[in-house]
């Protein structure tokens, strides 16, 4: 079923291509909110989603993706591999100059990518493992030697994960004292302006960036403010124009996206496209159980919670890969909603109604009402469930040392499952202290096996048939419970034009939108 | 002479309550789950094990409990309040950028609270068998009762959104650049509802309080003898009745101004007004153990400082209390 919600988007982004007929314009600052307030704003040092929504506009990678995760040109212009997938020449802009005046050359990447992300970025690491070298060829060429061909490879080098910071400002210091990380330069369309604690971080307009006329807007203002409610309030009233994903809480939307002048967008997410999921303990319990676990599947009305819940926006996954994850298998039977099924796995396992404990996820009211919605339909099948709240330090603590039946979470998937995927189930992914890695604790050797052969496979059609078969064991096993790849509307006045036009939304948009007041 | 040598023992006493506090609450931040170094980490999506270490390393949680407790007491002898680990700033700096904006809100609201309520007490009490007498104590019974992020919410909606008379959130409007008299405007005009919100709650209090013992001191017989003098009604309110009246109220002004530091973590948030009370807030919900003992210490050193002033003042409104110390 879609919602009437989910309709209005259809038809909103119908109308819009209509209004692209006019030619962009100069001028105006948007004035928009970021939530929560970010640690800091120096990318490559930091990467949660605030710090990527706002920096994404000062900082650039070698390569942006549009909404169909194609690669398209950033700092790089043109990139090439040889024939065995390993030697990878990245061709770069000239005329780029960093935003203190210094020009942008072959020696900053190697430098951010050997040096500054090999030390401080866990993610890029995680792709920098498979690079032998890296190498400056000139001022405008980099030469990247893999150990072996890594499938993703292409899809790693966007602003956030692969940041390019400057080697002059940087070298031989301490990174995370280094001074200028309190007005940070980078390459993109908007610099730092001022921070004002607690209230706004301004971003002003790059007039020598490389891109002629680009961009259109004066300035950027993210304002902080900290209440759900009082969020919702300022785009009301008018202060604000952007509701960024994830910005006002969900009951809100439907009622602001029937403003005067209101627009939303479901694109913008695909690169990240969180796949929110119920982590089952594997280790003990009753969710040791392969058939326990199924029966959690089967008991679940998935359909329910994207609809009441998330106002019908997002998709209810099929199994273990998302939609917008590379190499998805279509072929899987759906665990659909079926609490006799469910039951009758109970019966067959002898569950005995041991007590169950259930970890919300403290990101606000959906992930509550979620989570009561979850219990009350294990209860329905006859799981005795118990949910118990925490706050994030308490979830991360519980996760991180396995103290759980089941819990809530979200990943990202970074457009290819051997980033942001195989991580979930991958038995040498399995470490105490972390909630974001094999926290389920799944082992299962020809899952490993496979995935493994799977990133490094070359060609494509190589990869593909590895995916299909590790789809289906996970499928069966269900180490985890799949929820929900999550939408996350971006709502805005109509007259902002252009403002999502890659696979990173807004974290990247503001440098092709317009105000067209 | 007497009187200094008071203060001075009370400032000695201060310092080693203030000592107990750090340790206590040094102890107290431990038992809660979770470190910085995780929520960090969790917020970046980071899996492997080197970026904890880094952090922890970092941050000096790979020490023993009791090397880090050395090592922030001695910071704090020295009043280095240390390093808030996910702002990337002195603890110092932070709380000295967020201080200002506090007390002119708490500041704002105590003044207002304090005054409303004593004028609403008094003819409370001056009227408390008329009808005018009963309105004003029902309307403090309804603020003294209502939640105040719900009374905070429905001021936005009412005033911000209906009326479009007042901004519903912040200290000042971002990207208008005010200076001078104009920027003291525009911060006034943010200030009227979260000063107005904070202010009902304690104004309901000093109203109750300021009428219940005005009525109780009009009893006394002094109050008879006043009148027997032919004192005029509004002389003997205001210096009879009211004088005397004011210890309760001085006690409870004392309580309210201690709490001016970390008592409006409600209001800042629903009015997203960047004070300290907000940064403690999130330091907690982010275990920035060291900006939160910074802001702990410097909440309780208001507390003890403000107790000081109220005995002093005490000495002031009633003299008696002076010569008995």
């Amino acid at each position: 079923m879609k919602t009437p919600l989910a309709l209005a988007i259809a038809a909103t982004a119908f109308t819009l291509s209509g209004a692209h007929a006019d030619e962009p314009r100069h001028g105006g600052t948007i004035d928009t909110i970021i939530q929560p307030e970010p640690p800091g704003l120096v990318l490559g040092m930091i990467q949660n989603d605030p710090t990527r929504k706002v920096a994404g506009n000062i900082y650039e990678g070698l390569l942006s993706y549009s909404t169909d995760l194609e690669p398209r040109p950033q700092l790089a212009e043109s990139w090439d591999v040889d024939d065995d997938g390993l030697v990878w020449t990245f061709q770069l802009r000239e005329g780029v100059t960093w935003h203190d005046g210094e020009p942008f050359t072959a020696e900053d990447v190697v430098f951010s990518a050997d040096v500054f992300h090999r030390e401080l970025n866990p993610s890029a690491r995680a792709v920098l493992d498979h690079v032998e070298s890296i190498e400056a060829d000139g001022d405008h060429t980099v030469v990247f030697t893999l150990k072996q061909p890594f499938g993703p490879f292409l899809l790693s080098f966007e602003a956030g994960t692969f940041t390019m910071v400057p080697k002059h400002l940087y070298e031989g210091t301490d990174f995370r004292d280094n001074e200028h990380n309190s007005h940070p330069i980078g390459t993109g369309p908007f610099k730092f302006e001022n921070w004002d604690r607690g209230t706004v971080i301004e971003l002003v307009r790059n007039d020598d960036y490389y891109v002629d006329d680009l961009p259109y807007l004066d300035g950027i203002n993210w304002h902080v403010i900290p209440d759900g409610a009082s969020r919702a309030v300022a785009y009301e009233n008018g202060t604000v124009d952007v509701l960024p994903n994830g910005t006002v809480e969900n009951f809100d939307i439907p009622r602001l996206a029937e403003l005067d002048n209101t627009c939303m967008t479901e694109e913008g997410h695909e690169y990240f496209s969180p796949f929110a999921m119920l982590w089952m303990n594997n280790r003990e319990g009753p969710t040791e159980d392969k058939r326990f676990r199924q029966a959690v599947m089967y008991a679940m009305d998935r359909e329910f919670a994207r609809d009441v819940l998330w106002n019908g926006l997002g998709n209810v996954p099929l199994s273990s890969f998302g939609s917008n994850a590379r190499f998805q298998h279509d072929g899987l039977e759906p665990y659909d909603h079926d609490p006799d099924r469910a039951r009758e796995l109970l019966d067959e396992m002898g569950y005995d109604g041991e007590e169950v404990r259930l970890l919300p996820l403290p990101y606000g009211e959906t992930w509550t009402r979620w989570a009561e919605a979850v219990q009350q339909n294990l209860r329905e099948v006859g799981i005795n469930v118990r949910t118990q709240s925490t706050d994030v330090g308490g979830w991360n603590q519980r996760l991180g040392d396995w103290d759980y039946d089941l819990a809530f979470t979200f990943l990202y998937q970074y457009g290819d499952p051997a980033l942001g995927i195989s991580r979930t189930y991958l038995s040498s992914n399995i470490e105490r202290g972390s909630p974001w890695n094999n926290v389920g604790g799944y082992e299962n050797e020809r899952v490993d096996e496979l995935f493994n052969e799977a990133a490094t496979a070359f060609p494509d059609e190589e990869r593909e048939s590895l995916y299909r078969e590790v789809q289906e064991i996970l499928h069966e096993d269900v180490p985890v419970g799949w929820l929900m790849e999550l939408g996350f509307p971006t709502l805005y006045r109509c007259d902002v034009n252009d403002l999502v036009t890659s696979g990173v939304g807004v974290n990247d948009g503001f440098k092709d939108a317009w105000l067209d007041r | 002479m007497l009187y200094v040598r008071l203060i001075l023992m009370r400032l000695l006493k201060a310092v080693v309550v203030l000592f107990m506090i750090i340790i206590f609450n040094f102890v107290l931040i431990q038992l809660a789950p979770g470190d910085p170094a995780a929520i960090l980490a969790g917020e970046a999506g980071a899996t492997d094990e080197e970026f904890l270490r880094q952090l922890r390393e970092r941050f000096g949680l790979d020490q023993p409990l009791y090397v880090q407790l050395w090592r922030y007491v001695s910071g704090v002898a020295m009043l280095d309040f240390g390093f808030s680990y996910r702002q990337q700033m002195p603890v110092l700096d932070l709380i000295l950028a967020r201080l200002p904006a506090t007390l002119l809100l708490t500041g704002t609201a105590f003044v207002l609270s304090l005054v409303l309520g004593i004028v609403a007490g008094s003819l409370a009490a001056a009227r408390a068998k008329k009808a005018s007498g009963s309105i004003i104590m029902a309307l403090a019974l309804l603020f003294y009762a209502t939640p105040l992020f719900w009374v905070a919410l429905m001021s936005v909606v009412l005033f911000s959104v209906y009326l479009d008379l007042l901004p519903a959130y912040g200290m000042y409007t971002v990207g208008a650049g005010h200076t001078s008299l104009a920027l003291v405007l525009d911060v006034g005009k943010h200030l009227i509802l979260p000063a107005s919100t904070l202010a009902l709650f304690f104004m309901a209090i000093y109203t109750r309080m300021t009428r219940a013992s005005m009525l109780e001191a009009s009893q006394q017989d002094f109050v008879k003898t006043a009148r027997a003098k032919g004192l005029k009604n509004s002389v003997i309110q205001r210096r009879h009745i009211l004088r005397n009246a004011l210890l309760p109220i001085i006690t409870l002004a004392g309580l309210q101004a201690g709490q001016m530091v970390g008592g409006a973590i409600l209001t800042e948030t629903v009015f997203a007004w960047p004070g300290i009370g907000r940064l403690m807030f999130e330091a907690l919900q982010q275990r920035d153990y060291n900006l939160l003992l910074g802001i702990f210490f410097f909440s309780a050193a208001l507390v003890i400082l403000f107790n000081i002033i109220t005995d002093l003042v005490y000495g002031l409104a009633d003299p008696r209390i002076k010569e008995g110390s």
